[in-house]
């Protein structure tokens, strides 16, 4: 009975235990992102919404502009031409072929999606970055500085978004870049909130003051210790808002203040030009609404699994 | 509980403040400027400059700031560029309507949304929870105009079964006291034109429900979650209460809190939609009339109404936080 | 007969999605006499918290599994097994027969109901108690407990008590309809060091005076030392050691039971002497079936240790039971001279 037996025989046996010690909060987060149906089927609709959207111009059978079946549709007398084998999704209003604007409209979508979400992230995260790290390590001065920013914060979320958005718009006139930033502009001061919020919950964690502690520097603190560990909501509010712009942008051209360019077609676009025929071709406004709405629930199935995911509450 | 108020009603004031600082911004920068606007763009520059006289644009910005503060606080808002009228009268004539549209789509939010929210905690993984949860999520997906035109398009036009646009039929002759047309049959005792007004508030109310109700199911759905894993829910049981004691008294009472709060932050949400579920069912209230000022950039009315939003959105939070404090003993003291 | 007689408990957690299971407690078993304190002592991740629950039944339905037995005497001298009753008929118990004390008092109230309700609420459930009557037991129950001003303080909130009036207030919660059981589940951990002693000190006299038998859980020797007649040692989800307490702290047998009294520091201790930690931690186990899960971390650790669960047995005294293939027989010259005094009371 040598002393190596003894050993190895109680390591073989304790190896068959579960070990409790945790991974990492980011590992831990990816398993059961992996294993969230939610975060499953929203992967799987923003991944087909992304191959649309890159390859879709090059596929799309028919030009998305040319009224090549100008002579077949007669808007004002309600005759429309419905989804047949030429035309998968139909024509619209003025002969053009609607899958292929649909096609085409979902890269326009996209753009307006990506572009006005890192509008709002990096004006919002900037802005509420600077807050936060001034009331957490910035002294009397710094939550001075604090007050009167978040105050500012706090006046924006008091305008309804579809007014501010409308404001932004009457100023600087009717274009895609206008709706971008009109929609970003919305989500600005929603970024600002959260990442302030975590870093003020950041900054008063015990790490930090540990840091403080050691004497390391407090821009270093922040950059480097409570902007990591404060991004985890940053993050997935990304994913939502996605989903929002999109809605939102197609508001807007509800309310006129979309793109007016035809030669570029856009689902919100689509959609608010459709709904003036809906009672005669309600397939029209169907395709950009159906189009719309799934891939604003891809984006929320999937931020709503990363925060659940995240949510240190729900571990274990 | 007066001082909460007074103090909260003092802080008001730099952000309404603000609000004008940058509303007169944004009148400055907007094209062509008042003048354009009231004259159209093909004004000649003499006639421009005479109006930009008239209208005191002719001043240093600090008087015209001045100006403006002081017409804002009389409540004189300025002349619609569409009809003629003072802002303010244009205002006061369809507030009611909104009121109406916007109360009825929030009790609809909150009578549906709460209890479900409630039901799907329950039983957490059972159908009802997981319909209630991608219900919400695709409630929240679901761009407001278009669920308002698909409710008008099937269950007025083609199932007849509600009004498709307006407040009260034409042909129905109802006495007006209140502007609120739902009370103003009561009131009178035409109760046909109550029930006209109700049967017209459905369709546009429950579209506009949509995201509130959305929000408050999943949100009452996450707080009944963490309260029922709360010690002191542990606690009641451990004393043998009744089921529906622990959760009447001590579940549901503190999983209501955030979802207060929430019922305050999502107004801002509601007369966003309003502006586009009254202009889908030509409902004549402060929506749609903004939705015409849109169209017509008449920026009197556009920057009159983002001020009275503003100042009702923080005023309903304000009423807000005071029934927070009401139920939550903790936020009293402070 | 005994007043709670604990047979095999086990507790497994089955976990959602099927996921690993877990068995928190794994063949438990312990008495408490009426009117007896009885400590239930280990480290964290023992089983003790679970075993309290499971004996409240407040641990949740779904995705937990009971075994063995745990009986409360009934009403008519009739054994009732707590594990298999009704939810009814367990509600009926809960807060009348036996009652509980929490860790945390600020957590395990109410923050938005008053004190007075939350004491109320359970005379109203139990006796009936309605109103003025209610409230007026109310108070006597907060005097009873050391609450100053007790009319006053039933109608503040939690957060208006201090961490040691809200322990109280829990405590007269828990006493209100006279249970002969209670169970504190660490009821000083969340206190302060003074305050501590002033909870200990309530609760002592309410054992001694209403004759209500408490099953004390906590990690604490020093709380075990001061209050419990009975003590019994858990280690991952078992009882390792069971003696009285005198016995327990002059003699421990069980090498865990010895280390963790060998980890703690004596004023009686020679100077300089240092303190022997207990090493590795909870973590470091073997199933029982395979052996003695103590064994990684065990000193004493042969191969004979491994092979199944070691038995319980009587190697130094009747009523001393150890669950150990090796135990430290103390006179042997091991770490136990010290220990033959006198044991602090």
């Amino acid at each position: 009975m040598t002393k190596t037996e003894k050993i190895q025989r109680l390591a073989e046996l304790t190896a068959g235990q579960e070990s409790t010690s945790g991974a990492s909060l980011w590992k831990e987060a990816a398993r059961r992102l992996r294993s969230s149906k939610m975060a499953l089927i929203g992967g799987a609709i923003i991944l087909l919404f992304l191959i649309v959207a890159v390859i879709g111009p090059w596929i799309a059978p028919f030009s998305p502009t040319a009224q090549t079946w100008r002579d077949e549709v007669f808007a004002n007398q309600g005759k429309f031409v419905n989804p047949r084998a030429e035309n998968w999704f139909g024509l619209d209003h003025l002969g053009r072929d609607l899958f292929s604007r649909f096609l085409v409209g979902a890269r326009q979508t996209l753009l307006v999606g990506v572009i006005s979400t890192l509008i709002g992230l990096i004006v919002g995260a900037l802005i509420g970055g600077i807050s936060g790290a001034a009331a957490t390590l910035g002294g009397d001065a710094g939550r001075r500085v604090d007050s009167v920013v978040m105050r500012f914060i706090d006046m924006m979320l008091a305008l309804p978004s579809l007014l501010l958005a409308v404001s932004v718009a009457a100023v600087m006139g009717q274009s895609l870049t206008t709706v971008m930033i009109a929609v970003g502009v919305v989500q600005v001061p929603i970024f600002a909130r959260l990442l302030r919020g975590s870093m003020l919950a950041q900054g008063g964690a015990d790490y930090v003051l540990a840091a403080r502690a050691l004497g390391i520097r407090k821009r270093r603190i922040v950059l480097t210790q409570i902007v990591p560990n404060s991004l985890s909501p940053v993050i997935v509010q990304c994913t939502l808002t996605l989903a929002t712009a999109i809605i939102e942008a197609a508001a807007l051209s509800y309310l006129g203040l979309g793109n007016p360019d035809p030669a570029v077609p856009e689902w919100g676009v689509m959609l608010s030009t459709a709904q003036r025929f809906f009672d005669n071709a309600p397939l029209m406004a169907v395709f950009p609404a159906v189009g719309i709405i799934i891939t604003a629930l891809g984006f929320t199935l999937l931020g709503e699994a990363m925060r659940e995911a995240l949510d240190p509450k729900l571990r274990g | 509980m007066l001082r909460l108020v007074a103090r909260r009603l003092l802080q008001l004031i730099p952000t309404l403040l603000g609000l004008s600082v940058l509303l007169f911004v944004w009148l400055n920068r907007l094209p062509g400027g008042p003048a354009s606007a009231i004259l159209g763009e093909r004004a000649t520059d003499a006639e421009v400059a005479r109006i930009n006289r008239l209208l005191g644009l002719d001043q240093p910005l600090y008087v015209q700031y001045w100006r403006f503060l002081k017409r804002i606080v009389e409540l004189d808002l300025g002349t619609s560029v569409q009809t003629g009228q003072p802002v303010w009268d244009e205002f006061t004539l369809r507030f009611p309507a909104t009121v109406e549209l916007s109360l009825l789509a929030m009790l609809i939010a909150v009578v549906v949304g709460v209890p479900l929210g409630y039901l799907a905690a329950k039983r957490r993984g059972g159908w009802l929870d997981v319909s209630a949860v991608s219900g919400s999520l695709i409630g929240i997906c679901i761009p407001v105009f278009f669920l308002a035109l698909l409710l008008k398009q099937v269950f007025a036009v083609h199932l007849g079964w509600f009004p498709s646009y307006g407040r009260l039929s034409t042909g129905l002759n109802a006495t007006e006291v209140t502007g609120f047309a739902t009370l103003d049959g009561l009131l009178t005792g035409e109760f046909d034109a109550t029930w006209d007004a109700i049967m017209h508030l459905v369709l546009p109310a429950v579209a506009l429900a949509s995201i509130p109700l959305a929000v408050i199911v999943r949100m009452t759905r996450a707080s009944v979650l963490e309260v029922l894993g709360e010690d002191y829910v542990r606690t009641a049981e451990s004393k043998g209460l009744h089921p529906k004691v622990v959760r009447g008294r001590h579940v549901l009472r503190n999983a209501l809190l955030p979802v207060i709060t929430a019922v305050g932050l999502l107004t801002g949400s509601l007369l966003s939609g309003a502006v586009l579920t009254e202009s889908v069912f030509s409902f004549n209230g402060i929506g749609q009339f903004i939705r015409t000022a849109i169209d017509g950039r008449d920026y009197p009315v556009l920057v009159g109404f983002i001020m009275f939003i503003a100042m009702t959105y923080v005023l309903i939070n304000l009423l807000v936080d005071l029934a927070y404090s009401l139920i939550d003993p903790r936020v009293r003291v402070h | 007969m005994p007043l709670l007689s604990v047979d095999e408990l086990t507790v497994t957690f089955t976990g959602a999605h099927g996921r690993r299971t877990n068995r928190a407690v794994d063949g438990v078993s312990f008495q408490v006499d009426q009117g007896q304190v009885v400590g239930l002592v280990g480290e964290s991740g023992c089983g003790k918290s679970v075993t309290s629950l499971a004996l409240m039944g407040l641990l949740p339905s779904k995705g937990v599994e009971l075994g063995g037995r745990a009986d409360l005497e009934g009403e008519a001298g009739k054994p009732q097994n707590l594990l298999t009753m009704s939810r009814s008929k367990l509600r009926d118990l809960r807060g009348r027969k036996m009652a509980m004390i929490f860790q945390d008092p600020l957590s395990s109230l109410n923050p938005v109901i008053p004190i007075g309700v939350q004491v109320t609420e359970i005379l109203e459930r139990h006796r009936g108690l309605k109103g003025e009557a209610a409230r007026k037991r109310a108070a006597e129950l907060l005097d009873r407990v050391g609450i100053p001003d007790p009319r006053r303080r039933l109608k503040e909130f939690p957060h208006q008590l201090s961490g040691g009036m809200r322990q109280r207030a829990m405590i007269a919660m828990a006493v209100a309809c006279a249970p002969e059981l209670l169970i504190a589940d660490e009821p000083t951990t969340a206190l302060d060091v003074t305050i501590q002693a002033q909870i200990l000190e309530l609760l002592k006299e309410l054992v001694d005076q209403e004759g209500t038998a408490l099953l004390m859980i906590t990690h604490d020797l020093g709380v075990v030392a001061g209050l419990c007649d009975q003590v019994n040692v858990l280690y991952a989800g078992r009882v390792v050691e069971s003696a009285a307490r005198r016995e327990l702290f002059a003699h421990p047998s069980h090498p865990y039971a010895n280390g963790l009294l060998g980890s703690i520091p004596r004023l009686d201790a020679p100077r300089g002497e240092p303190l022997t930690p207990v090493r590795g931690s909870i973590n470091d186990r073997i199933a029982w079936a395979d052996g003695c899960a103590f064994a990684p971390r065990c000193d004493r650790y042969e191969l004979d240790c491994l092979g199944g669960a070691p038995g319980l047995r009587e190697p130094r005294a009747a009523g001393h039971q150890v669950r150990c293939v090796h135990p430290v027989l103390h006179g042997n010259g091991e770490t136990d001279d010290l220990r033959t005094e006198e044991v602090p009371a």
